[in-house]
């Protein structure tokens, strides 16, 4: 069990990480990758039970994680490779021809810690469903996680899922959204309403949670409440409050960042704000 | 030639359901996902046997398939089903991403493909779902004949490890193989040798490529017939050995031109052994309601097309 001081700073190692394989490869997506490395970092190494050292895609006997918004795969890469699944140094092949670290997730190339590509939106609850049904069958009391964005979820897949797994009782689930507020074309409020999520996620008869997602400490309690609220009969959601690029004064709550890489210049002025805690690759 | 007898009258669909069962039986991870169609799929056959390994999505494809995806990691075998324009077009993103480039082991099911869909009408009646899944890297494409075949690939395609597409059909139609004919994922069914064209036939239409054999054998002309029961992965040897021998081509499906068998041959004979080729199969045309073989006929799919064909291609072949 770590502190919540330590859990912090793996996260802004993980943010300067972040920041460091975007500018490198001049390419890719900072602000959702930024507000996601406090989850990132308390799923990995808190909350979930997983085998970075042995991983298997079967993900038998332990808990299984899909990132669902497949752009926000630095994040993601750097959480793996600090947790152990691969080596650190494969962080700087990001979205290099012959590299593992493709820009989007891919189980093509035998990453470890990925299980299936995303990227195209509005998939990873289902595929999600489809681990957590297996386990009940397999008898397998370990959970599933998914993380969406608030903007994916215009998905219509994504309302699929959610019909299913709230009349199904897939009650070994947790769905995480990341509610940013920010999408590419601008507020998520702007381009197609997505606000009374609770309320819509109740009616599809799921448990749900909310917290800052950016509070290390109120993000871990709740992910734990979370963990308690399963095998209750409800596939549980986590509605997960974060600014778009958190961590960087300059990229906060702009969606501007969504997809955007900084400049050296600009990668030097946030870097100067996250102090390096794990040491860079 | 070789005799081919009716053996009896039932749909493809129907070999599915029961070769679903036996791969339930065989393999206890072998699971069923449907989208509020399992009479018409047949897929209540499974659901009646092992109700615990039975998956009701209701009418919600895309999830459908994403599930599948999900429960085939931990090495569940899935099978997911629906009418072929549903579980191919309409998922056909999820297919792609979660399927064939994360190599997934699910078994896609596509039953009432083609015209013989019927009365339905254009909204259902794919004919373009070949293209669509062979275009897929990692994609097995089968499109059985008959019902004998169905059960068959079905049970195939079970023990076969990586994403497969089998293609289905709704009407009764001849059943003229038996049990022991035998059947290989990617091997070529010869079934009758003939020395002055090549026939091959996948699906519905090999029965009507047998029935137009039988004409043009009273005019003298030996056909050879093949059944390409696997689309994808092509076997290529089977096909060049034939045409070497024949000199010309005639392929037969109940499918578009652009992306069926007929353009998988074309492709692989222009680039080792071009030929003349004549297709018969739909030349970019939407469907219409009316009765299975009333529609094939309109659309030129049937025995009497087939020997035009043949008789085309082998004046192309003499003129040469």
């Amino acid at each position: 069990m770590k502190t919540i001081k330590e859990l912090q700073d793996i996260a802004t190692q993980i943010r300067r990480d972040v920041l460091r394989m975007i500018c490198s490869a001049n390419s890719g997506h900072p602000g959702g990758s930024l507000d996601c490395a406090d989850l990132l970092t308390a799923l990995y190494f808190e909350v979930m039970d997983v085998e970075p050292k042995n991983f298997t895609r079967e993900g038998t006997e332990e808990d299984m994680f899909f990132l669902s918004i497949g752009h926000i795969a630095p994040v993601w890469y750097s959480a793996l490779a600090r947790r152990g699944y691969f080596p650190i140094k494969e962080l700087a092949t990001l979205r290099q021809m012959g590299s593992r670290l493709q820009g989007h997730p891919s189980y093509h190339f035998k990453l470890e810690g990925v299980r299936v590509a995303s990227g195209s939106l509005g998939q990873g609850l289902s595929v999600g469903i489809g681990a957590a049904l297996a386990k009940k069958m397999d008898n397998d009391k370990k959970l599933v996680f998914t993380l969406h964005g608030d903007g994916e979820i215009e998905e219509g897949q994504i309302w699929e899922a959610a019909m299913f797994a709230g009349a199904n009782k897939v009650d070994n689930l947790i769905a995480i959204i990341d509610v940013n507020h920010a999408q590419i074309d601008g507020r998520t409020e702007e381009v197609c309403d997505s606000s009374s999520l609770k309320e819509k996620f109740l009616a599809f008869k799921w448990e749900v949670k909310e917290c800052n997602g950016n509070d290390m400490q109120e993000l871990v309690s709740t992910l734990k409440e979370c963990k308690q609220s399963c095998f209750k009969g409800k596939p549980v959601m986590l509605l997960m409050n974060t600014k778009m690029g958190y961590g960087v004064d300059f990229m906060l709550d702009d969606n501007g960042w969504h997809g955007k890489a900084p400049s050296e210049e600009q990668t030097k002025q946030a870097l100067a704000q996250l102090q390096e805690t794990l040491g860079d690759y | 030639m070789k005799e081919y007898k009716i053996l009896a009258e039932k749909d493809t669909r129907s070999g599915f359901g029961e070769g679903l069962v036996v791969a339930g039986k065989e393999n206890p991870n072998v699971v069923a996902l449907c989208a509020d169609l399992s009479p018409s799929v047949r897929m209540d056959l499974f659901q009646k046997e092992f109700p615990e390994r039975f998956i009701e999505v209701g009418i919600a494809e895309s999830n459908m398939i994403s599930i599948a995806s999900g429960m085939a990691l931990s090495g569940k075998v899935p099978f997911v089903g629906s009418f072929a324009a549903f579980s191919t077009g309409r998922t056909y993103d999820q297919i792609r991403q979660s399927v064939a480039y994360s190599d997934t082991n699910v078994k896609i099911a596509g039953s009432h493909a083609g015209l013989t869909l019927g009365e339905d009408g254009a909204t259902h009646q794919i004919l373009e779902d070949i293209g669509l899944m062979k275009m897929l890297p990692n994609m097995v494409v089968i499109n059985p004949c008959d019902f004998t075949q169905a059960k068959q690939a079905t049970i195939a395609a079970a023990k076969f490890s990586g994403p497969v597409y089998i293609r289905y059909g709704r009407p009764k139609v001849p059943v003229f193989l038996t049990e022991d004919t035998p059947f290989e994922i990617g091997k070529a069914l010869l079934l009758n040798e003939g020395k002055d064209v090549s026939i091959f036939a996948t699906g519905h239409l090999v029965w009507q490529a047998i029935l137009a054999a039988q004409e043009l054998e009273k005019e003298g002309i030996q056909a050879e017939i093949i059944n390409i029961h696997t689309i994808k992965p092509l076997d290529n040897e089977a096909v060049l050995n034939s045409v070497r021998k024949t000199g010309c081509v005639v392929t037969c499906e109940e499918h578009e031109y652009n992306g069926g068998l007929g353009d998988s041959i074309a492709q692989l004979l222009a680039r080792n052994l071009p030929s003349p080729m004549e297709y018969v199969g739909v030349d970019d045309k939407f469907g219409e309601s009316g009765k299975p073989m009333q529609l094939m006929e309109k659309y030129g799919l049937d025995a009497k097309n087939i020997v035009l064909a043949t008789k085309k291609v082998i004046q192309r072949k003499n003129n040469r």
